[in-house]
């Protein structure tokens, strides 16, 4: 179990190593360049690339965030065991479902969120 | 240096509980710290504990934390180790039981050898006495030279006593004994392997190293138990995914 943790905490990093970096640099890029919300919607409505990639970024987070909190939580205080594990796996379908339901809200065509 | 120059040092008297004490010591040329408390202990105050053996820097039974760093004493000289100030700071051991003053208890270290399974472990094979054969280790291969690497260890516990996560985590195995799985992790002719990584990858093993590097950088014998680890790390990952395909 602690060896495949180690492997997911790993994987997941160097997921993130790209991803985050990907993440900047289109956000530097949007911001740069004054593209308005709508043509940055326009740009990821319907881009399954785009979508592609931030499921990956957010599974990533998930996966990587919780093992890192339970690493810190057993260093750093007397918490242990299964009731530590359990609210560690919750925080980490929390994670994924806000971040899934993030990358859907631009991808979606749904009008509501250009309002 | 004249002879009649005097060090000032502050020793740790008592267990968990107790406070420094100060003496003054005259200070000698080319002069060990481990002098420098056996000068204490056999000229101005009997009832100092404190533990060595060899005084050559092989039996690693002579370990204090000297002006806050860990060291064996009997190598390090007084020159090396006091500030600007001309003090000298001695204190037992972080990380161990305090026994009286210098001498600490090392009993949960030795043992952590032992759940690392530090120790060679023959193959099946020789338990039959006809399948017994001279085993050749070339000591130009890579797992002889990983295992040299390592094998010097004395047992000081310096590096145990310099590192945050034995300080975090009681059980976690610690860098020496880790080292030491590590060496017989490259001896070809041991049997115990999966075993020996069953061990290391528990919860306090390999994995909980941070890197830091602190035992690495105080190890008197130059060992860097940081990289030992690292290909610890690298032997239990390869082993959960060996398992995972099979
Ligand atoms: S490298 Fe690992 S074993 Fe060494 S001091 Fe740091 S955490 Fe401890
Ligand atoms: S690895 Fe180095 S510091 Fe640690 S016990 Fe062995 S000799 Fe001492
Ligand atoms: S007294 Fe033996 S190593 Fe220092």
């Amino acid at each position: 179990m602690t060896a495949a943790l180690f492997i997911a905490q790993r994987l997941s990093a160097a997921v993130l190593a790209f991803a985050v970096t990907v993440h900047l640099a289109t956000i530097l890029y949007a911001v740069r360049t004054g593209l308005t919300a709508e043509e940055v919607l326009g740009r990821t409505r319907e881009n399954v690339w785009f979508l592609a990639f931030y499921l990956l970024f957010v599974l990533a987070i998930a996966i990587h965030a919780p093992i890192g909190l339970r690493n810190i939580a057993r260093e750093w205080t007397n918490w242990r065991g299964r009731s530590l594990d359990v609210a560690l796996a919750i925080v980490a379908v929390v994670l994924l479902l806000l971040g899934v339901r993030a990358a859907l809200a631009v991808y979606l065509p749904i009008a509501m969120y250009l309002r | 240096m004249s002879e009649s120059k005097l060090l000032h040092v502050e020793v740790w008297r008592g267990a968990a509980e107790g406070k420094f004490q100060s003496f003054d010591v005259p200070r000698r040329e080319h002069q060990t710290v481990l002098d420098v408390v056996t000068q204490i202990q056999r000229e101005q105050d009997a009832t100092l504990s404190y533990r060595f053996a060899c005084r050559v820097g092989m039996c690693g039974s002579c370990a204090m934390v000297v002006n806050g760093r860990p060291r064996w004493t009997c190598r390090t000289r007084v020159s090396t180790a006091v500030k600007a100030d001309g003090r000298l700071r001695l204190e037992p051991l972080k990380n161990f039981t305090v026994v009286k003053d210098l001498a600490v208890e090392m009993t949960d270290f030795f043992d952590k050898n032992r759940d690392a399974k530090g120790y060679f472990e023959p193959h099946k094979s020789w338990q039959d006495l006809s399948q017994r054969q001279f085993e050749i280790v070339p000591p130009a291969s890579p797992q002889r030279q990983a295992a040299d690497a390592g094998i010097e260890c004395i047992g000081c516990g310096v590096c145990h006593s310099a590192c945050d996560v034995v300080a975090w985590n009681e059980d976690y195995l610690g860098p020496a004994a880790l080292n030491r799985a590590w060496t017989l992790v490259n001896d070809v002719r041991d049997g115990g392997q999966e075993a020996r990584l069953g061990a290391i990858s528990g919860s306090a093993g390999c994995h909980a190293c941070h890197t830091h590097m602190n035992c690495t950088q105080f190890c008197p014998k130059g060992i860097a138990p940081t990289y030992s680890i690292a290909g610890l790390k690298r032997a239990m990952v390869s082993r959960a995914l060996g398992r995972s395909a099979r």
